[in-house]
């Protein structure tokens, strides 16, 4: 008799053992960047800006919900294998791509110029009233200034750009318009992220804001932080943009997805970066 | 010569003589093992880099063979004993018969 207590008493850890190890809190955990001009370190927890006030205190960094050998990987621009990428942006930025010899360094000098953008895109064009990723910022020059048929969302090109410009931006802090005239957009962006889409019938919101720090399968829910995009993705040995992040969780809810660009995913990427809005530019970072 | 090859080195800047230090390398390169096949079904042709050196002031630090499994993007990071100030060179060597180099200086501190 004595035998099968202590056999429940041992099945009963054991269960409680394992509901712990279903719920995994952020890692507690300091992102500071060994850099060719020393050492950044990264605001990575937030307090939460106001409009989440009602829905979480505090914000984390997609990067501390990763494995430690992931995060060490961004502590050294050596071993950030996202770096490739920005030399790849920097060879095209000084090429004369242009119809007639044009380069991005002719108009802009160097990438520093473009250093803080990352930190406020997307945002609304002053002349045209228009939502601007910084995808739209690189194509409206590519077509108006070179003369070039524009180049796909994300297209090698893009993503090379867009990993050298937000690089530019690192260690920036995050700051999206959410008012004013980017307003309309900010309030479809967040419609959509609250709308439960596809078969799987799951909202953004439902991984990433009512349960970030469990485990969906065997991948720990981030609470979907965009402020490190563009990102090296490990599983694709690649750039991956917002927009490609928010087609792949839009089409694993088995759901028709939004084509990149589209109205929807630029206003939910407005809303998305907004929820973000205090944390730093970790542009390109190192994820899973 | 594969698209998009782009070879990047970090080496210390100085070390003392005898001092050994750490090298680490990283060449953007897609590595096709010649395993996979296409939409037609027919096989991509292998395109790998399959050989790695680095040499101080001509002496060979490390000579690596590279086979079809190793991942995209290889990384190698080793140690070498550095007695002399002088130069590391570094060379790659792809299947399509490409060289790619880099060179980086070190002082003796």
């Amino acid at each position: 008799m004595k035998l099968r207590t202590s056999a429940l008493a041992t099945a009963t850890a054991l269960g409680l053992a394992l509901t712990g190890m279903a719920w995994a809190e952020p890692v507690e955990d300091t992102l500071t960047i060994e850099t060719d001009d020393g050492q950044i370190t990264m605001v990575t927890t937030a307090p939460a800006p106001a409009h989440l006030s009602d829905v979480m205190d505090t914000i984390y960094s997609g990067w501390h919900f990763r494995d430690a050998e992931t995060r060490a990987m961004q502590m050294d621009d050596f071993d950030n294998p996202g770096m490739v990428f920005v030399d790849r942006g920097l060879d095209a930025w000084n090429a004369a791509l242009g119809k007639n010899g044009e380069s991005c360094a002719g108009c802009h000098q160097s990438p520093e110029s473009m250093a803080g953008l990352r930190a406020v895109v997307p945002r609304v064009d002053e002349k045209t009233g228009k939502l601007m990723l910084m995808e739209d910022y690189i194509n409206s020059c590519v077509t108006e200034r070179m003369g070039l048929e524009a180049w796909g969302m994300t297209s090698k090109s893009m993503k090379d750009m867009l990993a050298l410009i937000s690089f530019q931006s690192r260690g920036m802090t995050v700051n999206v318009a959410t008012d004013g005239a980017a307003a309309p957009y900010w309030e479809k962006g967040r419609e959509i992220y609250y709308t439960r889409y596809g078969q799987l019938e799951l909202a953004c919101a439902n991984c990433h804001e009512d349960n970030y720090g469990n485990y969906i399968r065997s991948d720990h829910l981030s609470q979907g932080q965009i402020n490190g995009f563009p990102v090296y993705r490990l599983k694709n040995a690649g750039i991956l943009s917002a927009q490609q992040r928010l087609i792949g969780c839009v089409r694993d809810t088995r759901a028709e997805t939004f084509k990149a660009g589209s109205d929807e995913l630029k206003a939910l990427e407005l809303y998305v970066a907004s929820r973000g809005n205090g944390l730093s530019v970790e542009g390109v970072s190192v994820r899973n | 010569m594969a698209k998009d090859v782009k070879p990047r080195v970090k080496v210390p800047k100085s070390a003392a003589v005898g001092e050994v230090i750490t090298l680490k390398t990283l060449i953007s390169h897609p590595m096709e093992s010649g395993q996979r096949k296409n939409a037609d079904g027919s096989l991509i042709p292998r395109s790998i880099i399959n050989r790695f050196t680095c040499e101080l002031n001509g002496v060979m630090v490390i000579d690596v063979t590279l086979e079809p499994a190793v991942s995209t993007n290889p990384y190698i990071e080793f140690e070498a004993r550095v007695d002399a100030a002088g130069d590391f060179k570094f060379t790659w060597y792809d299947d399509d018969g490409s060289v790619y180099e880099d060179v980086k200086p070190i002082v003796i501190a």
